[in-house]
């Protein structure tokens, strides 16, 4: 078990477990088919990402370094939380994006009833540890435990 | 009210506190918490004579989106600034099957109509401002050097701030039209002189002037959110922003914006900041990404192919995201001519449809390029090629294109220039 502190964006609560993206991840080419046609689980589409491709994101700690590619990225996240299709967390090794952090604070400030807890500037060491299926707990001062 | 740092004039503090009411208040939270993420502490004016925007499609799955959009329009919080939007996502020109007409229509964009409808509420430029490539000069959506900008759509960006020397961050949907609604953006990032130096040099040492679409791919894969700046280039573009320039900078800019987030990038003794201020732009501990034929080698094959079958004939060819220049289209024109004769046919072999803004579809039509290219049986279209693509109908097609971006978020697979042109007059590579 080990703990990161990192700085804490969207406040909240949450243990779910980890899928991890080493690369970006591609916004719009994770979520866009499973926006497009209910698929509940968020199964990500992005053929360029080999760690993620075809694994489910809904519910889960999703853990990436940044989001990159469309600038249609903001307001995939903020469909994805408004169709509660969202990642139960979203933890970043980095300094989050201008595009991931425009989602997020989009769905704060608009929706109602959504939570997803978000964190960045967990550290590379972050991402080196945490691997798929091990449950990941974020807590209210921006600590994350990996399990 | 949420806490924050930021130094507001007495105008923004206004509206944040609510004086123009609780939805411009809650625009200019939304600007400023975005903002604070990445240290703003002030918002500074949006100073471009347009805004361009990156949502231009009625997605049944977005409708939180335009929900949101009714909400601004009802508070009266509209763009103040006019605005041209990306491509629309239906052509009935573009071939489509029974089937994936009514999956368009009646499944995925069901919201088309009362989208555009409130595009031209808040602040829409005109009926014909649907283009990626709002920066041509048929479309007139130009920023000066320093203009400072609240678009999106990941190709304009790039293009605005690295070939026009505006100033602009990689805004998300949405925020680029609330920076519009206020009037203000906030700064930081690649709105400072400090955000728009250098992270990387990029020294180019190919045999031969490499495919834009590859060289940006291979650079934003690199970098991702990085600024490089790009020594070498200048041997094969030469040393003036013209037509053929910018033409491969908006194809490269793409490229690097999607294959990674590229935002800016400066191009030694050619894009305007680097002739002006030179290797001062490089910060001193920028990396090093040495770029040689083997390189861009290495890149194209490890691209997956998720096509069922990898040998499958093409069905459908798209060129043109982002939107081709007039002179691409005129020098593609002339390139098919030429394979068809040489190889002995009279249309092209795959069906391919050419994109481009309306604006530049219309000044094609004027010259008589247009007719000839219509002979060799290309379709032209202002569809986007993305939107089209996003559907398991047409995920399933074997599409082929030389748009790296393209190629990103879809299944079509990439092929260089020269091998799209041998699939179109000749079959095969």
């Amino acid at each position: 078990m080990k703990t990161f502190k990192g700085r804490m964006i969207v406040p909240g609560t949450v243990t779910a477990e980890a899928v991890v993206s080493h690369g970006g991840l591609n916004t719009l080419a994770s979520f866009q088919k499973a926006l497009q046609f209910g698929d509940k689980k968020a199964t990500c589409g992005d053929q360029n990402n080999p760690d993620l491709y075809g694994k489910q994101m809904a519910g889960k700690a999703l853990c990436l370094p940044q989001t990159i590619g469309s600038t249609t990225g903001g307001l995939v996240i903020y469909c994805a939380c408004s169709l509660k299709r969202q990642p139960a967390c979203m933890l970043f090794s980095k300094p989050i994006d201008s595009l991931a952090g425009a989602g997020v604070i989009l769905a704060d400030v608009w929706l109602d009833d959504v939570k997803m807890p978000v964190v960045d500037s967990l550290g590379e060491e972050f991402l080196e540890y945490v691997k798929d299926g091990m449950q990941v707990s974020v807590a209210e001062n921006g600590e994350v435990t990996v399990a | 009210m949420f806490e924050h740092h930021m130094r507001l004039t007495g105008e923004q503090q206004a509206v944040l506190d609510g004086g123009k009411g609780e939805t411009l208040s809650k625009v200019m939270e939304t600007l400023i918490r975005y903002g604070e993420l990445f240290g703003a502490e002030k918002m500074v004016p949006v100073t471009s004579e347009y805004n361009h925007l990156v949502t231009s499609f009625g997605l049944k799955a977005m409708g939180a989106v335009y929900e949101l959009m009714d909400t601004l329009i009802g508070a009266g919080a509209l763009s103040g600034q006019k605005f041209s939007v990306d491509p629309k996502p239906l052509d009935p020109n573009v071939p489509a099957n029974f089937i994936q007409n009514i999956v368009f229509n009646h499944f995925m964009y069901t919201e088309q109509e009362r989208y555009e409808a409130q595009l031209r509420n808040l602040g829409l430029l005109s009926d014909s401002a649907f283009t990626c490539t709002c920066y041509m000069d048929a479309v007139g959506n130009i920023p000066k050097k320093g203009d400072v900008l609240s678009w999106s759509e990941s190709s304009a960006v790039v293009y605005a701030n690295s070939v026009l020397g505006a100033r602009c961050n990689r805004n998300s949907g949405i925020i680029d039209l609330m920076g519009s609604i206020v009037g203000y953006v906030p700064y930081f990032g690649l709105l400072t002189d400090e955000g728009r130096k250098a992270d990387w040099i990029v020294e180019v040492k190919t045999t031969k002037k490499p495919e834009a679409q590859l060289l940006g791919s291979a650079i934003g894969m690199k970098v991702m959110e990085d600024v490089p700046y790009i020594r070498g280039l200048d041997t094969w573009l030469g040393k003036e922003l013209d037509d053929e320039a910018c033409t491969y900078l908006k194809d490269f800019g793409a490229a690097t914006a999607s294959n990674g987030a590229v935002g800016l990038y400066h191009v030694a003794g050619l894009t305007p900041e680097a002739a002006e201020q030179g290797e001062s732009l490089v910060k001193p501990d920028a990396k090093v990404y040495v770029i040689d034929d083997a390189e861009l080698k290495r890149v194209y094959d490890n691209y997956p192919i998720i096509w069922k079958d990898k040998s499958a004939k093409p069905k459908l060819c798209f060129m043109g995201c982002p939107h081709m220049s007039l002179q691409q289209l005129k020098d593609w024109t002339d390139k098919i001519e030429k394979g068809l004769e040489e190889n002995g046919h009279e249309k092209v072999l795959v069906p391919t449809v050419f994109t481009a803004a309306p604006a530049v579809l219309k000044r094609f039509e004027g010259t008589p390029y247009c007719q000839r290219l219509k002979n060799t049986g290309v379709i032209l279209s202002y569809i986007c090629p993305l939107m089209y693509m996003n559907n398991p109908l047409s995920g399933k097609m074997p599409v082929i294109t030389s748009s790296n971006k393209l190629r990103t978020y879809t299944s079509a697979r990439y092929y260089t220039d020269d091998e799209i042109l041998a699939q179109l007059t000749k079959g095969g590579r």
